[in-house]
């Protein structure tokens, strides 16, 4: 082979990937530019203060469904993170190199997989059949074991970086173990465990599929967690399919205003990440 | 007395921990036998006959899944024939040719592309892709390749194509995603040596880094397959929702998860509502198996996924 | 090393905890229940079902939360087979459906009896997107059902073109839309269907969802509106209120008399008017004797518990239901929905009167 058709493939090959990094950037530039255009256009005051109008009149908002996705996703961060991290801390403080921890370091690792609308279908054959309603506790509990999985795998690793020194050093002041974990690794690896528990709840924030069986809808507030609650996503749905102008209005200030949601989460939690300097 | 209170509390906070931890395994476990328990009734009238059988007719109650199957698999394969090779050519870009500043910033558009919620692409493709797919793209094909019955049928811009496109968008994030982490595990001695040798870079990509990486990137691919798989909302919207097996990609189709949500809540009686959750079952039992299998092979490079969030 | 953050944050992380193991205690479910102020007190009401009448009852939810601001109806369009369905399962305060319950579906209920109370009244339109097509084409119900079947599938078909001298009709493929959920809105189509050609009846058949022959798939009458205005060539059937809020063309549909007749609210007042409504109030009212009578139109029920197992959430429910079925109905014309018949609103008015809580009926 000569070397100047290998210096042609070489070039041909480089930009044919460079040629795919642009492509692969095309539907972001699409999908954003024209959720912030038509996002932005429908965007008003109304949107972020009213309910949702009867079918087929103009105007209203989604008011409800912003509060009732943050709640949906509070009672899921509630549930999740904490039960995230505390099977993280199994794993990295008591059982690195076991069957056991292999097993639900590979079981968590497939759950990550497991398509969300299974997990709606879930919770609404046991928790929603078993209270005899639609409720935003059904809703939250969806999201938190979708949440679940991604917490540990993130919160793993970050207590993987805690260098075992500083445990030594706990031990070596005469202090308990899980004084040693709570009081000294925990907040060592606090930022990067708050940037995988925040990233994960911007990943809850967007799905729709576990919702629908499980919070159903509401197009006035919630009194209780007791009842069906509106979401962004849900809302979303809802108008997009519909044939009326003005909802489909608001399908795109709403896709608008969950992905800045979703963004500013995942966003935030980036940077106190880059800026991680603990150790 | 301390001694007492320190054994105590690490005893508690042990105990927790692991009940967490083994939580997670019951969790998986607890899912698979919830929704065999709901599909039983179907699982004992339909038998193995449910996964061959194309009728899903709710009036005569004669339920079967092939129709769903096959859609879910024509529009997860478009989307990876088209998000493959694309997100394996970032992947390479990324890993091996980017420099800092752009390499960071491409990532993190990338990123972004995996963050945008299912339901915006749904939006996005019922008023931005579908029209464009039914006035420009599908009149096209039809015209040049319309002697293939892929490309045969009437352009409504709502169908497999459509569908597996926006999935294409979907996984494409996950398989660069991966990829470049199992790329980034391949050792510089491997590159070093390509280039002592007096490799190209691509001969360099592709003897030291593809070879090397081979098995972990197609866990890659399969992860993304397996997103394809389950993805439900922006698919439902686009895939025109019909239980039917047409050759042509425009047709409407069906996807398994699509049938679940459009479906499940109104069954109105127990075998319909079974024969749902046993369409979920075989969708859980493919994923699990492919999730479980692609796992292995990332593993099998990169111990252990750093960058977990994105998949 | 250990800085001030990482132990704020460690504080925040471990409240988490504790609110979590603390929630799981308080948070199980079970309404908290305040039987002392029971009647100024804050009610919801969950509804789920039917799209055919969600224009109109949400309108009407809308009215009268005005007038009793601590009464919320939250009603979710989820399709008439989930409205059953769900109030099977006792998962909602009530049901809406436009195809009414059978027995096995009565049997199948798992909180007693149920009730289905008429609401509204309601005329299905076929609507179509043909670029430059006038409105009000004429479809015969048999081209209309060979449509749905396949058979005829562009709309220079020379037996639509027969029906309608004088227009001509583009060569376009038909794009035939319907119901991906289970609806009402198909139950009464595919009645009229199966009453008007046998081949429909065994092939396909009636119901809340059937196999269709051809098609794309819609959930909810807002989604199929929503096709059939984004995609040329579409035909699909929503209550009428979806195609003239969307200004969406209508077909005019032979009834049984051989006369063409426009969907209206007068139209579906006069197919209703031919059948006696029986005590069950379980009628279908398609394909309809009379000179002007809609064929396809059709009743819309809320379903409800004889015995209300909860007194608040009872007696405001039979309050708004009573509500609706009298001055609710001066909404329907605006939306072109028929209002109830006035001998059929007092029927329903009795039926209400027998819901009860602990053996107590609830409507004054």
């Amino acid at each position: 082979m000569s070397s100047r058709l290998r210096k042609y493939r070489n070039a041909l090959m480089l930009g044919i990937f460079t040629l795919c990094t642009l492509l692969a950037l095309i539907p972001l530039f699409g999908v954003l530019g024209y959720v912030v255009k038509n996002g932005i256009s429908a965007l008003n005051l109304e949107f972020f203060t009213s309910l949702p109008q009867p079918m087929g009149v103009a105007g209203g908002g989604m008011a409800n469904a912003i509060v009732g996705t943050l709640i949906l996703i509070a009672i899921a961060g509630v549930l999740g993170i904490p039960t995230g991290i505390l099977a993280a801390i199994y794993l990295t403080e008591y059982d690195r190199v076991s069957w056991l921890s292999t097993l639900v370091r590979f079981t968590t690792d497939v759950l990550t997989g497991i398509p969300s609308i299974i997990i709606g279908i879930v919770v609404y054959t046991t928790l929603v059949m078993k209270t005899g309603n639609f409720s935003a506790f059904a809703g939250g509990v969806a999201l938190a074991i979708i949440m679940v999985p991604l917490v540990i795998r993130s919160t793993e690793e970050m207590l993987k970086l805690v260098p075992q020194t500083i445990r030594e050093a706990g031990y070596a002041l005469g202090i308990p173990r899980w004084r040693t974990i709570l009081r000294i690794v925990l907040p060592t690896a606090a930022k990067g465990i708050l940037t995988g528990a925040m990233l994960a709840v911007a990943r809850a924030a967007g799905e729709t599929a576990p919702l629908l069986f499980t919070a159903l809808g509401n197009q006035y507030w919630a009194h209780s967690l007791n009842e069906p609650i509106a979401a962004l996503p849900l809302q979303i749905y809802q108008y997009a399919t519909s044939p009326y102008k003005d909802w489909h209005r608001q399908a795109w200030a709403g896709s608008l205003v969950l992905i800045f949601l979703v963004i500013i989460l995942s966003f935030v939690a980036r940077l106190a990440f880059r800026n991680r300097k603990n150790f | 007395m301390k001694q007492n209170r320190a054994s105590a509390g690490d005893t508690i906070l042990r105990l927790l921990t692991f009940l967490m931890a083994v939580g997670v395994v019951g969790l998986i476990i607890w899912v698979g036998w919830e929704m065999f328990s709901s599909a039983k009734e179907s699982i004992n009238a339909f038998g193995w006959s449910f996964v061959t059988n194309r009728v899903w007719d709710p009036v005569k109650q004669n339920f079967g899944a092939l129709p769903f199957i096959y859609g879910t698999i024509v529009t997860s394969l478009i989307a990876l024939v088209v998000a493959g090779p694309i997100g394996l050519g970032v992947a390479i870009f990324l890993n091996e040719m980017a420099p800092g500043k752009v390499r960071s910033l491409i990532s993190f558009l990338v990123e972004l592309l995996a963050a945008i919620p299912s339901v915006v692409y749904g939006l996005w493709g019922i008023f931005v892709l579908a029209p464009l797919l039914r006035d420009y793209v599908e009149p096209w094909l039809e015209k040049w390749f319309g002697f293939l019955p892929l490309f045969q049928g009437s352009a409504v811009g709502l169908g497999m194509l459509s569908g597996g496109l926006i999935l294409a968008i979907m996984i494409l994030p996950t398989i660069a995603a991966i990829s470049r982490e199992v790329m980034a595990a391949v050792p510089d001695s491997q590159r070093e040596a390509a280039l002592a040798l007096g490799a190209t870079k691509w001969e360099m990509v592709r003897v030291a880094v593809l070879a090397y990486a081979k098995s972990g990137i197609l866990g890659g691919v399969m992860l993304g397959l397996g997103r394809a798989l389950g993805e439900t909302m922006a698919v439902t919207m686009v895939i025109g929702n019909r239980p039917d097996i047409l050759p042509s990609l425009f047709a409407p189709a069906y996807s398994m998860a699509a049938v679940i949500a459009n479906e499940f809540t109104e069954a109105t009686y127990n075998l319909y509502l079974s024969s749902l959750v046993e369409i979920g079952l075989i969708l859980f039992g493919i994923t699990l198996v492919l999730n479980a299998f692609a796992r292995l092979l990332v593993w099998s490079v990169a111990r252990g996924p750093k960058g977990g969030h994105l998949v | 090393m250990i800085n001030k953050k990482g132990k704020v944050l460690t504080g925040v992380i471990a409240g988490a905890l504790v609110l979590a193991l603390v929630g799981c205690g308080t948070t199980t479910p079970g309404a908290p229940k305040t039987p002392a102020n029971e009647a100024a007190q804050a009610v919801t009401l969950t509804g789920a079902g039917s799209t055919f009448m969600q224009p109109l009852l949400t309108q009407q939810i809308a009215d009268y939360s005005k007038q009793h601001p601590n009464i919320t109806v939250n009603y979710q369009g989820v399709g008439s087979g989930a409205g059953i369905k769900q109030v099977s399962d006792n998962l909602i305060n009530f049901g809406g459906t436009d195809a009414f319950m059978t027995d096995d579906q009565l049997a199948a209920a798992k909180g007693g009896k149920i009730l289905q109370i008429p609401m509204t009244l309601g005329a299905e339109a076929i609507s179509y997107n043909i670029p430059n097509a006038p409105n009000e084409l004429k479809i015969a119900p048999t081209t209309l059902a060979d449509i749905y079947l396949g058979k005829i599938t562009n709309w220079n078909d020379s037996r639509i073109a027969a029906d309608n001298p004088g227009v001509t009709l583009p060569n376009l493929k038909i794009t035939v839309a319907h119901r991906s959920d289970g609806s009402g809105t198909t139950s009464i189509f595919t009645h009229f269907l199966s009453a008007i050609s046998p081949e429909w009846d065994s092939k396909v058949g009636k119901g809340t969802s059937v196999n269709w022959p051809v098609g794309i798939g819609a959930k909810g009458n807002a989604s199929v509106a929503g096709i059939v205005q984004q995609t040329p060539g579409t035909i699909g059937y929503v209550e009428l209120a979806y195609a003239l809020q969307n200004n969406l063309p209508h077909a005019l549909i032979k009834n049984k008399d051989g006369k063409w007749v426009a969907p209206s609210l007068d139209s579906a007042s006069a197919a209703a008017a031919a059948f006696q409504v029986p005590d069950d109030m379980r009628v279908n009212i398609v394909n309809a004797p009379g000179a002007t009578a809609y064929p396809i139109a059709g009743f819309s029920w809320a379903l409800i518990y004889q015995q209300q197992s909860d007194k608040a959430k009872g007696t405001a429910l039979v309050n708004f239901l009573n509500w609706a079925i009298h001055d609710g109905q001066k909404l329907a014309p605006s939306m072109q929905y028929a209002p109830l018949p006035s001998n059929l609103v007092s029927r329903e008015e009795a039926m209400l009167k027998s819901v009860t809580y602990q053996g107590q009926p609830l409507l004054k």
